[in-house]
């Protein structure tokens, strides 16, 4: 199928990662690395998505709890951190998830913007869901995910 | 094209710093007018500008560093010998070249900068219209052509000790810095892992490959120091220029040219102390007529220092000028209403000095050119700090002005001692860290005392705030209630305390452990924990783990030890540099009688104590408590206050089942003063004090918005810590 298709501005890719029960999907381009079992710095009194800060290779990056940031219960303890590292304007900020999937090329066909009935931060932070045969894929909105964690909203 | 973009850029580069390098020769030459090495090698730099302009096709540049060397040739041939007219005619060329350069750089053409003008004048020097003919030193053979050297064109373009530098980019060397980083992590790794292995070959190896690691990261933090010369061999023009400028006479020294600093903080440093060095002479130095006056040299001197003090580089610039006119400065400030007049009369003498780090003061009698705008010091102050330095001043009229800058050795590395608080370390930076204490666990409970929800600790007679790292760790209110830290006191087994520096204040900080010194590589924060103040980077360890730098002044807030009142009050604070004349007194507050407000000055308080309602006997008409062994005498403060009549003894007989007690000694003789309630210990400065006529009354003082007493204790007590007199006994009895 996707042969037949030479026309890729309609279809993108993004890395499907697990948190709770959400599958959510993040841009490949805004993806550096997914990196795993690394050790956290706890920050205290930094705001509650934070974390901790993580060495990647000489740097240091502020790593994001996913599931914090959608209001979910916290991770089960005995699963080994699994973090998606994004490319931002400031550097590399880590997104703690559950899981990560396969990246999966998708069809702005199958694309639907949030439902009104969904309230609540995840309607802030997804710009809509990619309708898949395994489900929906959460599209995340990186940047506003970022910047709602460092308190930048309005 | 990329090509002869490269060459271009590389041509202004290159370029630049031979310009750099003719300005140093020049002021060299002036100080030495027969050194021909130095004659060799001005004309040697003009030479390479000439060949490369040629090479480049940049005409008019050619053209003018060809009526340069020119000029040079006459000097060089003995015809000239230098002299200020040449030496300005010769700096002028510099100008006007890198004016062409910055056009070179930005748009590949010399643009239409006119040197026209620039060329005529080194012609009409070059024909002897720099008035002072040559006259040959007599004996002195002339000066030949062999000491000069005549440079082939085709010599290549770096003649002087080229080959023993290499140019590498700031980026290049920050990415091996990062690498080393991770070198070091790899070799603990190995070094882990050798010594399970029990293998003598692969344990040798890992020791070598320890050792050079260590080399290697030495190596290459070394890379970024640069010598405070690279700064400093700019002034010497900068002198000159503002030393003709102001018709002044100026002689510069310099003193440890080697220091070696930061690259970034050699590039921060250099407008500020442009700035200072101007400043000097245009306010600072007196004229030339004004000196010999006073008895003088006519020669101003400006004497640059620099040296390594407790891991900070200190940079002195003094003057022997006419030092600063503080009533000048009061006048000044007033005048332009940055200060009150209440608060002038308030500030003592090093304090107004300190004005002159406000913004929009200029002291300068008429505005200069260079300097006298009303910007500046305030810019100087502020560039500094931003650097993690500070700035202080010192002067005495008539004998001159010092201006000390103190800033860290570099931004990127620092000394830090490593503490741990729960399962992580921090590491606060050494120059913070005055000393270690550690309390043994059998001592804790005698030598950790409280002050109502403030624990102390008494150091060599001073007391110490105590303030326990993780109790910061919590968000909203401080969790120092004083059950929890009672409590915390008897739970632990031994104290560590890091006695800390925060501006003038110190305070103990109560860690879990203390680790070591080590040098740390500094890391930025990311935007989403950089706001916390308490917090001022982070590092990498060498187990791998990150581990955050504390920012000491923000803990200080943070717990209260400086109170934010006094970072936030106006004029006073903002002024309150290093020199601090009137140092801020801990005060004890508390509520005294009718519920006023009191203070005590800490240091005259030996203990705080509480005591049960029960534990009070009566001996001899007077409430005391069994102490130490010892008895102590409780009396009220009512009843020592003056004009207080024998009133109920609210405190020991109506207050709750504990009441609390300043423990006062004097002359071997101790104390109780039973107060009605310990509110808080402040930091203030005990100037504006409004005086009072009652006996034992310092004078009072708003503290927190509201009026407080300050008590003499020595007064008060007098007649109590005497040998018992029987009203004062009687006074404590009830009623």
């Amino acid at each position: 199928m996707p042969g037949r298709r030479p026309d890729v501005s309609d279809r993108r890719q993004y890395v499907s990662c697990f948190v709770d029960d959400l599958m959510v999907g993040i841009k490949v381009e805004d993806v550096q690395e997914v990196t795993s079992g690394s050790e956290l710095t706890h920050v205290p009194l930094a705001p509650a998505v934070v974390s901790g800060l993580l060495n990647l290779r000489g740097h240091i990056v502020t790593t994001i709890d996913l599931r914090r940031c959608l209001h979910l219960g916290s991770r089960p303890a005995d699963q080994p951190p699994v973090h998606i590292i994004l490319r931002t304007d400031d550097g590399c900020v880590g997104l703690l998830v559950d899981q990560v999937g396969d990246v999966l090329e998708v069809d702005d066909e199958d694309f639907e913007a949030p439902p009104r009935t969904l309230r609540g931060s995840l309607r802030d932070l997804i710009t809509g869901a990619y309708k898949l045969d395994g489900g929906l894929l959460l599209a995340l909105d990186t940047e506003r995910a970022l910047a709602f964690s460092s308190g930048e909203q309005t | 094209m990329s090509g002869l973009d490269t060459i271009a850029k590389e041509f202004v580069v290159e370029s630049r710093e031979n310009l750099d390098q003719l300005e140093i020769d020049l002021m060299a030459l002036e100080g030495n007018p027969s050194s021909r090495e130095t004659l060799a090698s001005i004309f040697r730099t003009v030479h390479t500008i000439k060949g490369a302009a040629g090479f480049m096709r940049l005409a008019k540049l050619e053209a003018l560093a060809h009526s340069g060397e020119s000029l040079l040739s006459q000097l060089r041939d003995g015809v000239l010998v230098i002299n200020p007219v040449i030496t300005s005619a010769l700096l002028a060329l510099a100008d006007c070249t890198r004016l062409m350069l910055t056009h070179v750089e930005q748009t590949g053409t010399e643009g239409d900068t006119d040197c026209a003008a620039i060329v005529e004048r080194l012609a009409r020097v070059a024909e002897g219209g720099g008035q002072t003919r040559s006259r040959q030193p007599d004996g002195a053979p002339p000066p030949e052509a062999e000491a000069v050297g005549q440079p082939n064109a085709n010599e290549g373009n770096r003649p002087v000790q080229a080959g023993s530098n290499v140019r590498v980019s700031v980026e290049h060397l920050d990415k091996l810095m990062n690498l080393v980083g991770e070198l070091v992590l790899a070799r603990n790794e190995i070094i882990q892992f050798s010594a399970i292995q029990e293998s003598s070959a692969l344990l040798n190896t890992s020791q070598r490959l320890n050792s050079i690691t260590t080399l290697l990261q030495e190596g290459i933090m070394k890379t970024r120091m640069q010598p405070i010369d690279k700064v400093w061999n700019k002034l010497p023009r900068v002198v000159r220029d503002a030393a003709q400028y102001c018709g002044k006479r100026v002689r510069l020294e310099m003193e440890g040219k080697d220091t070696e600093l930061d690259r970034t903080l050699i590039e921060a440093i250099q407008d500020p102390l442009t700035h200072v060095i101007r400043n000097s002479i245009d306010h600072g130095l007196e004229t030339w007529e004004k000196r010999v006056a006073a008895g003088k040299s006519a020669e101003g001197h400006i004497r640059l220092r620099a040296f390594h003090e407790g891991g900070q580089v200190t940079i002195e610039v003094s003057d022997d000028g006419g030092g600063i006119d503080v009533a000048a400065i009061r006048r000044k400030a007033l005048e332009r209403g940055l200060i009150t007049p209440e608060q002038s009369r308030g500030m003592s003498e090093p304090e107004a000095m300190n004005l002159v780090f406000l913004a929009g003061l200029s002291t300068a009698e008429k505005v200069t050119s260079i300097s006298g705008r009303g910007v500046g010091m305030d810019v100087v102050k502020t560039n500094i700090e931003q650097i993690g330095g500070k700035v202080s001043i010192q002067s005495q009229a008539g004998v001159g002005t010092t201006l000390r800058m103190r800033i860290p050795l570099t931004l990127a590395i620092m000394t830090a001692l490593v503490v741990t608080s729960g399962d992580e370390s921090y590491a606060i930076p050494q120059v913070n860290v005055l000393e270690l204490v550690h309390v043994d666990a059998k001592d804790v409970r005698a030598k950790i005392e409280m002050m109502c929800d403030a624990a102390v600790y008494r150091l060599r007679g001073e007391l110490l705030p105590l303030v326990w790292l993780d109790g910061q760790f919590t968000s909203g209110a401080s969790d120092t209630t004083r059950a929890r830290l009672v409590g915390r006191l008897t739970e632990w087994d031994a104290l560590n305390i890091v006695v800390l520096q925060a501006d003038e204040l110190k305070f103990g900080l109560i860690v879990d452990d203390v680790s070591d010194t080590q040098e740390i590589v500094v890391k930025p924060l990311g935007r989403h924990v950089r706001g916390i103040p308490i917090f001022a980077g982070a590092t990498i360890m060498g187990n791998g783990r990150v581990a955050l730098i504390l920012d000491v002044p923000g803990l200080a807030v943070r717990s209260s030890v400086l109170s934010e009142a006094r970072e936030k009050s106006a004029v006073r604070s903002d002024v309150s540099l290093e020199a601090d004349p009137e140092p801020t007194q801990a005060l004890l507050l508390f509520s005294g009688p009718d519920d006023t407000r009191m203070a005590i000055p800490l240091s005259r308080i030996t203990r705080l104590e509480e005591f049960s309602r029960a534990s009070v006997e009566r001996v001899g008409g007077r409430d005391v408590v069994q102490y130490f062994g010892d008895t102590l005498s409780l009396t009220d403060i009512a009843t020592l206050m003056p004009g207080a009549r024998a009133r109920n003894r609210a405190s020991l007989t109506t207050a709750s089942e504990s009441f609390q007690v300043l423990v006062y000694s004097k002359d071997g003789r101790q104390l109780g003063v039973v107060v009605d309630r310990i509110l808080d210990t402040v930091e203030e400065r005990l100037v504006n004090l409004r005086p009072t006529t009652r006996q034992g009354v310092t004078g009072s003082v708003v503290i927190n918005g509201r009026v407080t007493e300050i008590l003499d204790l020595d007064t008060l007590c007098a007649d109590v810590v005497a040998p018992p007199v029987s009203e004062d006994a009687h006074a404590g009895a009830e009623a």
